[in-house]
């Protein structure tokens, strides 16, 4: 069982190589979390089997939605920062495309932390897989602990109201959160506002099904044509930003905070609407 | 003198060591190892109902029960000037009353006398079960987090109370220096504890699709930190952590454990079943820790305490097989 589980670790690290294209393995090499003897960091983190995990991510990234990428060098090499783009497509495949772009078409590579929803914790393998890619709960308090370390998180301020956002509500973005806004203040960290366009048309949801999702104990629950909300293959345009910095206080009034939210919140909304003109067609 | 497998740790001194130590539980595993770490820096008072086999000559001991009126004794005799609490019932099979009765009116009887009898530091051994493993825990709990333990299991009650009234006391009596310690799952050669007896089993039961970082503590180190809080001026809740944090599965397979992965939905129900038989000594709430995250930031008893562990993370977990029997 183990060595087949070896094998198969070891033909996923060379399609991530080859998938990456040339000089990938060489610039994932630079990728030094800190570890303990065991080759994980303390949230669980395991860049050996990242490597491996992230192959078949890197095929929809390269092959599936065939990722283009504008403004990535925006990306601060270092420090803490916070990338926040707009959430949707029904399955976080936005997410994971956005931490694929910092892995293979940023040089140095970045690994940026995404941050889930709790209730994927309470999910067998999902919880255990998202964990050993370094992915953390989105509370306050793991984030913080994040910022202080200069690590770089990504923060959805939709939430699952962007995820789950219906067809008809494409490229309009919900009402942002307060709380990575506070974060930002609190650690003085800069926001990279992000537009991810293609994603808003991978799975059109035509209606979400509300109350058998509380049943079902689920955030949401879109009715899709394709089943299993499975993505289209649309193509992916990510934009990045200028990185955006703020100062105040992270316990003003909600009125002060809303300004600037509704300023990285407009910076998106710009990024989307750029993207969307420029691009030829939603498949190519 | 001291037999194996209570090797005496190293010794940990400091200026302004307190001159008599009482430690309430000493013929415990951790009181054992605590009296092995301190006899030699400073006079040492047991109290405990069970006999202390093994004692070091110089180590006076009270086979009392601290409900007991006698316990008032041991308070009048000898001028303590600080005590540590270890003497928690902590064992599964013990009745829930009894075991409630034991920890919750002992320690009452305890810190009353403390109080009364003017011990100037006391150290209370909780543990960072408190906070209980949560699906939407952080994945560093600090000392301010709520105690939500018993939010799934009630028989977690009985510590976090304990805690609470440690908490309690400390603001009450500015006068007396008390330390709350949440230490993580300690585990070591002759420990019994949950932890340690799940990590001695060869065909341990996880949680299918589960694999939670978990943090251990060897028993020396715990031992290294009780002595640590006794220095003067400490006072506070602290957790106290280990080496660091690996995935469940990891430890099990440095132990060469073959697991037995049982679904979420059904292996409360096995195990309580199976705990009733008496077929496990794995107590069913326990399960949580096979599948939720329940780690702690130590940080703050690094800085105060000037704590740091002493065993590698390895050392750590092969500390369960060194089994004296």
């Amino acid at each position: 069982m183990s060595h087949l589980g070896a094998a198969l670790r070891e033909r996923l690290r060379a399609l991530t190589f080859e998938l990456g294209g040339p000089g990938t393995r060489e610039r994932l090499e630079k990728l030094t979390p800190p570890r303990n003897e065991y080759g994980v960091d303390p949230y669980g983190f395991d860049v050996d089997f990242a490597v491996a995990a992230i192959a078949p991510f890197l095929w929809l990234y390269r092959k599936y939605f065939r990722v283009q990428v504008h403004g990535i060098e925006r990306v601060p090499i270092e420090g803490r920062v916070l990338l926040v783009p707009n959430h949707s497509g029904q399955l976080p495949f936005d997410a994971a495309m956005l931490a694929m772009a910092c892995l293979v078409d940023m040089d140095p590579p970045r690994f940026v932390r995404g941050l889930v929803e709790k209730w994927v914790p309470t999910l067998p393998f999902v919880a255990s897989f998202y964990a050993q890619l370094g992915q953390v709960v989105g509370t306050p308090e793991n984030c913080r602990r994040l910022l202080a370390a200069e690590e770089a998180i990504m923060v959805f301020p939709e939430g699952v109201r962007g995820l789950n956002k219906l067809f008809r509500e494409r490229y309009r973005l919900q009402d942002f959160g307060h709380g990575f806004m506070r974060l930002a203040l609190e650690a003085e960290a800069p926001i990279v506002p992000v537009g991810i366009v293609g994603a808003e048309e991978q799975a059109p949801a035509l209606a979400d099904l509300k109350p058998l999702a509380r049943l079902l104990a689920m955030p949401a629950l879109p009715v899709t044509p394709t089943p299993l909300a499975l993505p289209l293959p649309t193509r992916y345009h990510i934009h990045v930003g200028e990185p955006m910095r703020f100062s105040g206080s992270p316990d003003d009034d909600d009125a002060v905070l809303e300004e600037k939210v509704t300023a990285v919140k407009r910076a998106v909304q710009q990024l989307l609407d750029e993207g969307v003109r420029a691009r030829k067609h939603v498949f190519w | 003198m001291i037999s194996r497998p209570l090797a005496a740790p190293e010794a940990v001194s400091f200026p302004g060591m307190p001159r008599l130590v009482a430690i309430t539980g000493i013929a415990g595993n951790l009181g054992k190892a605590l009296a092995s770490m301190l006899h030699t820096e400073t006079q040492i008072v047991g109290i405990d109902r069970r006999p202390f086999r093994e004692k070091p000559k110089d180590v006076a001991h009270y086979q009392v029960d601290i409900r007991k009126r006698k316990l008032g004794e041991v308070f009048r005799r000898h001028r303590i000037e600080a005590l540590i609490h270890v003497g928690i019932m902590h064992d599964p099979r013990i009745p829930f009353s009894e075991a409630h009765s034991f920890n919750i009116l002992g320690s009452h009887k305890v810190f009353e006398l403390c109080v009364q009898h003017g011990v100037k530091k006391v150290v209370v051994l909780s543990s960072a079960n408190v906070y209980g493993p949560l699906p939407e825990n952080s994945n560093f709990l600090t000392e301010e987090t709520p105690l939500m333990a018993a939010d799934r299991y009630s028989d977690v009650r009985d510590l976090i109370e304990l805690d609470m009234y440690a908490q309690s006391f400390l603001w009450k009596h500015p006068e007396i220096e008390t330390v709350v310690l949440r230490p993580v799952h300690i585990v070591g050669p002759t420990v019994r504890n949950a932890p340690s007896n799940y990590l001695r089993l060869e065909r341990p039961i996880t949680v299918l699709g589960f694999d939670p970082m978990i943090q251990l503590i060897h028993v020396d180190d715990v031992c290294r930190a009780i002595v640590l809080a006794l220095r003067p001026g400490v006072r506070g809740v602290y957790n106290v952590t280990g080496p660091g944090e690996v995935p469940l599965s990891t430890i099990l397979k440095e132990l060469g454990r073959k697991p037995v992965p049982v679904p979420h939905f059904l292996v409360r129900t096995l195990l309580r079943r199976a705990f009733e038989a008496r077929l496990t000594s794995f107590p069913p709430e326990e399960v949580d820790h096979l599948q939720y995250l329940c780690a702690v930031d130590g940080s703050r008893a690094a800085r105060d305490l000037g704590y740091a562990p002493r065993h590698s993370l390895r050392e750590t977990i092969r500390s369960v097989l060194q089994n004296a029997g």
